[in-house]
């Protein structure tokens, strides 16, 4: 059975779901069924661990429709423990400056005023520093 | 990568474009007969429009800009061309030269002779915001754009990944905008037709006139340091690292290599074109290169059968500041990393080794996004008939090159032009 397209984007968005070649082993995400590695057939879900590091970012001024109350606020790609590379806000930041490099971790929160393109989701993935010596 | 040829030349034996900035009251289609006009007039031994055989028109998003979709039919209409085939092509900001090696596929193929190849687009009627919510809709809207991210939040992103990797800075940017700014002072055609630092004067006058206290910078590199003057839009991307919002259109004329002499004294012969795809900004291995851009670059150095050494000067997709640097490097002008060192040695200045950008490039000529790509292609057509006026780079020129890049590298194209004699 098919699963409902809000259904499979609530899975990725809210557990950072994605897939797993069966063919070459890649992790992919976000999912799209075919591996971009190989071009294999790849449908076999994959939870992320939520664990990455800063590959790079920049700090919004300028918000676009829906973002404005949040600005100046900080958007990253941040590259996943497990290869791929998720784009993504970062929060809880204090006063800590942002660098590539820096390890984060996937949290779950209000991603946009009014939802996402969809229409359908409010919450989604952002990403916050991981804190040293904070037991896990 | 197997080396593929035309099957038979092309050449391009005419080149127009409208004037590039906001135009109230002017619609796409008023841009397009300006433009188009213009290229009617540009052959050197006339043509007949009669025997035109199709038009290609790269537009990125007339549907949200201005409301109206299915234009091809539209600006063949307006410009008497029905009931040709009229086709138009979209990919983003690489529209426009999407257009280009269609019409040049389409001659070698054998299919057509005479065609017409243009891009047009509107931009100024929706307010900034929505502008900036229609160009949002070339990125990701799944997977990118819901992070709150923009266009300048992507190549800020690539900016910040190559100044941590190569030691360039916000300034080594803000010289980028400098140049092109020069550039496109002596470019009628440009949007932004003044150096930056005739729009600081410009402002200073405006401030006394206003009878509001008058801004003092010690030159451009201050006046860009000024928040109020230059603000942040995405760090390290300011206003003035960023190409403006621009209605304009642009229109060449193509031909198979045999008739060229048929219609131009001085036809420029088009040796090479490239096209390459990719994923999102996060499905790329690296930022501080745009993958797609070097493929197209390769395929067109092989069919051309030259090395970016051999190239006099280039159009680059400059967007953004830091998109020019990365170009440099890209089309294997300068190693990666040092694209940067060469733009703050003035190396890709109009008297440089390798000029960059002579039309003002996106930046300053303006960057109405579907036409861009044939708007590079009318600047290296002037410079290689030696037509450019005060911009001309001095020197015998044989080949140049256009870089058109649409999001931020999910399409790239690359065309070389030569001129024979
Ligand atoms: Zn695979």
């Amino acid at each position: 059975m098919e699963i409902p397209r809000h259904w499979r984007l609530k899975k990725q968005r809210y557990a950072l779901v994605g897939e797993v070649c069966p063919h070459c082993d890649a992790r992919l995400f976000p999912p799209r069924d075919v591996c971009p590695e190989c071009g294999g057939e790849a449908k076999q879900p994959y939870t992320f661990s939520g664990r990455g590091e800063v590959y790079s970012f920049t700090i919004m001024h300028d918000a676009p429709t829906g973002y404005d109350e949040q600005a100046p606020y900080t958007v990253a790609l941040v590259k996943l423990v497990e290869g791929p590379v998720i784009t993504a806000q970062l929060t809880d930041l204090g006063e800590q400056p942002v660098e590539i490099g820096m390890p984060v971790e996937m949290v779950t929160r209000k991603i946009r005023q009014d939802g996402d393109a969809s229409g359908l989701l409010v919450y989604g993935y952002k990403f916050r520093p991981v804190m040293p010596g904070v037991a896990r | 990568m197997p080396n593929h040829k035309l099957a038979r030349g092309v050449a391009l034996v005419g080149a127009g474009m409208s004037k590039f900035g906001a135009f109230k009251g002017k619609t796409s289609r008023d841009l397009f007969v300006e433009a188009y006009v213009e290229m009617l007039e540009s052959v050197d031994l006339g043509i007949n429009p009669k025997e035109i055989e199709a038009l290609y028109v790269g537009n990125y998003s007339c549907d949200l800009f201005e409301g109206q979709g299915h234009i091809a039919p539209i600006m063949a209409s307006w410009t008497g061309l029905n009931p040709l085939p009229a086709v138009r092509v979209e990919d983003a900001c690489a529209s426009a030269g999407l257009a280009l090696r269609e019409g040049i596929l389409a001659i070698a193929s054998g299919m057509y002779d005479v065609v017409v190849v243009s891009g047009v687009e509107k931009m100024t009627d929706l307010p900034t915001e929505k502008v900036t919510d229609t160009l949002a809709t070339a990125a990701d809207v799944q997977y990118e754009i819901p992070a709150g991210f923009t266009f300048p939040g992507f190549y800020a992103a690539m900016a910040t990944a190559y100044m941590h990797a190569y030691g360039a800075t916000p300034e080594t940017f803000m010289r980028v905008g400098i140049k092109n700014h020069q550039n496109g002072s002596m470019n009628e055609k440009a949007q932004f037709g003044a150096t930056i630092s005739s729009m600081m004067e410009g402002r200073k006058a405006s401030a006394a006139k206003k009878g509001l206290p008058i801004p003092e910078w010690k030159d451009e590199m201050d006046f860009l340091h000024d928040d109020r003057a230059n603000p942040i839009i995405a760090w390290p991307m300011r206003l003035y690292d960023c190409s403006p919002i621009s209605d304009g259109a642009a229109v060449v004329l193509l031909v198979s290599e045999d008739l060229a002499s048929k219609y131009s004294r001085n036809p420029i012969y088009i040796t090479g074109t490239g096209q390459a795809s990719d994923g999102a900004l996060h499905d790329r291995q690296i930022l501080t290169s745009i993958p797609s851009a070097r493929l197209a670059a390769n395929q067109a150095y092989q069919m051309a059968g030259i090395t970016p050494a051999d190239i006099d000067f280039a159009e680059v997709h400059d967007c953004f500041t830091i998109a020019e640097i990365i170009a440099t490097e890209d089309l294997g002008f300068f190693e990666p990393g040092k694209g940067w060192i060469a733009a703050e040695q003035g190396d890709t200045s109009r008297i440089g080794p390798k000029p960059i950008n002579l039309s003002g490039g996106l930046k300053s000529k303006g960057h109405p996004v579907g036409a861009s790509g044939v708007g590079q292609v009318v600047e290296v057509w002037k410079q290689l008939r030696g037509q450019a006026g005060e911009r001309q780079v001095p020197g015998k020129l044989r080949y140049g090159l256009t870089h058109n890049v649409g999001g931020t590298g999910q399409t790239c194209l690359v065309h070389i032009f030569e001129r024979r004699d």
